[in-house]
């Protein structure tokens, strides 16, 4: 009867599609614990992006420019509508906000001088400006947060543009918590909070409500700078039509849209799985509500959260974007999730590629710590140079696209130049089908 | 004394005269006519000159000063004095929402009343009201000092961190996390010097003090239902 059984044909185990492993162990750690997960990062699900989208190329009714001859240009010049100074960069990749906090000063230090070298600008990020990054970074912008952390107008006025921050596209909605573990004597001091307690960064701002509000509230910044610097407007993707428009009814500059795939220092997996819209999603309409206000490229449009290649860079900017800001990416670049701290992700269980517990301070690769033993891991100027590096080739790729599809500017790319892989993809950036001339919504098809 | 009309004038004259000022300037005294509820008036100021503004302003009157001196012969808008640095702002009015918003230094006078969210996450700025204030006040307020001596509204002192909290009248509820505390003599002797600065004859004795019970500074699961 047993070597019958052997013989009968057994159906193969399968694993639920709906009740995964990760899904489950997911179950089993929140039931052990009763608390949540937090992490760092963005958005780990796959969804619609830049990937999905090709470009065209040159053909009989195009022609292209000349590799390595002809000139394309990749200038931006970000805050020409009411800025006495607008920030002129070399190139439309520039670095988003990250905390010194969240971040080690040596990490700062890094951001600062590769995003110099390169010709572009970082950004400050919750905490205040500290003056090695400020030293170390040719233009920097200086976040206004809801936590108002470290903010004096005397760095205000050193800083060469301002971004109000609404929200992020990682939490929309949310504000952020910096563990206690990773507040140093130094980071609580410009804080003004006491060491070792957990840092809550609030999710929206004290002193202002809505659009009326904040266009007062540009006023008042503006008047406190004498008008010189750019005035940034940067939110988490959700509804990126009403608050682009709302952005620049009340006064932007510039306009930061940020995606969910844009990372976070810390907050709940939940947050960032299941709340905003993907990156791709939401650069058609911010580009149409600019568009509809008659302000397309007077008010500059800088789009956040997943861009990783030249080709994302020039893919953002074909659909109408004027600059991309990278964080993850960058940190990626300095050295983020390198394999050579392979054995020391595994003692934290995790592994390379996979490590995102940023808020625990206990980084390897000594960017997101404040421990003094693993900052002193990362040599800024070596990082500095890695990130210049990196961001030349970015432009080099976007350069590479651009001249294949005939342009001599960066800017100049358009969403003719694009078709979509998929349906999704085609629908919400708004490009047809690939050999297709239609995407979902167009009427004629 | 400077008489600026601001009505005749315009605000970007205003804020750029007043903020050229230093502390050598022997232009010490200025008086701002016809504020009619502007926007954004002696902002960013740093530099010990005094500044009377002869009427009401709109929002963030005072914002971020360093230094100044700077009197409201009237009542404001939302967020007078936020993110005040030193100095001193007195309102002989009542003060809209978010008053001293974020402040990290400096004394701001409200003689009148203060609306909700009055000092909140402020930063190290003193606070003497005179009056009532609305609900929320001091929420997350991270240091310094909010006096009130008349009553407060609800939820005060939510989430506080390390400011202190006095108040004269009647709390109708307190915030996550804010507690009654004992009055020390030091609390006597700051309140005693806050309330000669800012011209009130309430006695420190009539105070009860609030702080935080630093039970939510470290995030714990047991506490969630008190967030």
């Amino acid at each position: 009867m047993k070597d019958m059984d052997d013989q009968i044909p057994r159906t193969l185990p399968i694993q639920s599609a709906t009740f995964s492993n990760p899904i489950n162990a997911e179950i089993r750690r929140a039931a052990a614990t009763g608390i949540y997960d937090i992490r760092g990062g963005g958005a780990k699900r796959k969804v619609p992006h830049f990937d999905d989208l090709l470009f065209l190329g040159a053909s009989v009714s195009r022609y292209p420019l000349e590799g390595y001859r002809e000139r394309c240009d990749t200038s931006v010049t970000l805050g020409t509508r009411f800025a006495k100074k607008p920030i002129e960069l070399d190139i439309p990749i520039t670095i988003a906000g990250m905390s010194f906090g969240a971040l080690s000063g040596p990490a700062k230090e890094a951001l600062g001088r590769g995003a110099s070298a390169a010709g572009t600008s970082t950004t400050t990020g919750d905490g205040g400006m500290t003056p090695e990054e400020r030293g170390h970074s040719t233009k920097l912008v200086y976040q206004y947060l809801p936590s108002r952390y470290g903010m004096n107008p005397n760095d205000l006025r050193k800083a060469d543009a301002i971004e109000i921050v609404v929200g992020q596209g990682a939490k929309p909605g949310g504000g952020g918590m910096l563990l206690g573990q990773k507040i140093s004597d130094r980071v609580a001091e410009m804080r003004t909070l006491p060491k070792g307690i957990d840092q809550r960064s609030a999710c929206r701002h004290p002193d202002w409500t809505g659009p009326d509000d904040l266009e007062i509230k540009i006023l008042e910044l503006r008047e406190i700078t004498d008008w010189q610097v750019p005035i940034y407007v940067k939110v988490g993707a959700t509804r990126p039509y009403y608050d682009t428009a709302l952005a620049v009814k009340a006064g932007a500059d510039v306009v930061v849209m940020d995606g969910m795939q844009g990372g976070t220092a810390a907050t709940q997996d939940v947050f960032i799985e299941h709340v905003g819209l993907p990156t791709l999603s939401c650069i058609r309409p911010a580009v149409q509500a600019l568009q509809d206000l008659g302000v397309h490229r007077e008010v500059q449009l800088v789009i956040s959260g997943g861009i990783r290649t030249g080709a994302d860079v020039a893919k953002a900017l074909a659909l109408g974007a004027d600059a991309v800001a990278i964080g993850t990416a960058a940190l990626v670049a300095l050295g983020d999730n390198d394999p050579k701290w392979e054995s020391e992700y595994q003692k934290l269980g995790t592994t390379t590629g996979a490590y995102d517990d940023w808020h625990e301070g206990q980084d390897p690769a000594g960017i997101t710590t404040q421990d003094p033993e693993l900052a002193a891991r990362l040599d800024p100027v070596d990082a500095g140079r890695r990130l210049r590096n990196y961001l030349k080739v970015m432009t080099l790729e976007a350069q590479t696209i651009a001249r294949a599809c005939g342009h001599n500017h960066l800017h100049n790319l358009e969403p003719e130049d694009l078709c979509a892989l998929t349906m999704e993809a085609a629908a919400m950036a708004r490009v047809p089908l690939a050999g297709t001339s239609w995407y979902p919504g167009k009427e004629g098809f | 004394m400077q008489t600026y009309d601001l009505e005749a004038d315009g605000l970007r004259g205003l804020n750029s005269s007043l903020q050229a000022q230093n502390a050598e300037t022997n232009q010490t005294r200025w008086e701002i006519v016809n504020p009619k509820g502007s926007h954004a008036i002696a902002v960013g100021l740093d530099a010990p000159i005094e500044v009377t503004v002869k009427g009401s302003t709109g929002y963030y009157c005072a914002g971020m000063n360093q230094q100044a001196t700077i009197k409201v012969e009237g009542s404001v808008g939302p967020g007078v004095a936020e993110n005040m640095m030193s100095g001193q702002v007195i309102v002989d009015g009542d003060a809209s929402q978010y008053a001293g918003a974020t402040g990290h230094g400096g004394l701001l006078v409200i003689k009148g009343n203060a609306s909700s969210r009055c000092g909140i996450s402020m930063k190290g700025i003193d606070i003497v009201v005179h009056g009532n204030i609305g609900h929320m006040s001091a929420f997350m307020a991270q240091d310094g000092n909010l006096v009130v001596c008349g009553d407060a509204g609800d939820a005060l002192g939510d989430s506080l961190y390390e400011a202190r909290l006095f108040v004269r009248g009647s709390v109708k509820s307190l915030g996550a996390d804010c507690i009654e505390k004992d009055m020390r003599p030091e609390h006597l002797d700051i309140l005693r010097d806050l309330l000669a600065r800012a011209g009130s004859d309430a006695k420190p004795e009539e105070f009860k003090r609030y702080g935080s019970a630093r039970q939510l500074y470290n995030f714990d699961v047991d506490n969630a239902a008190a967030y």
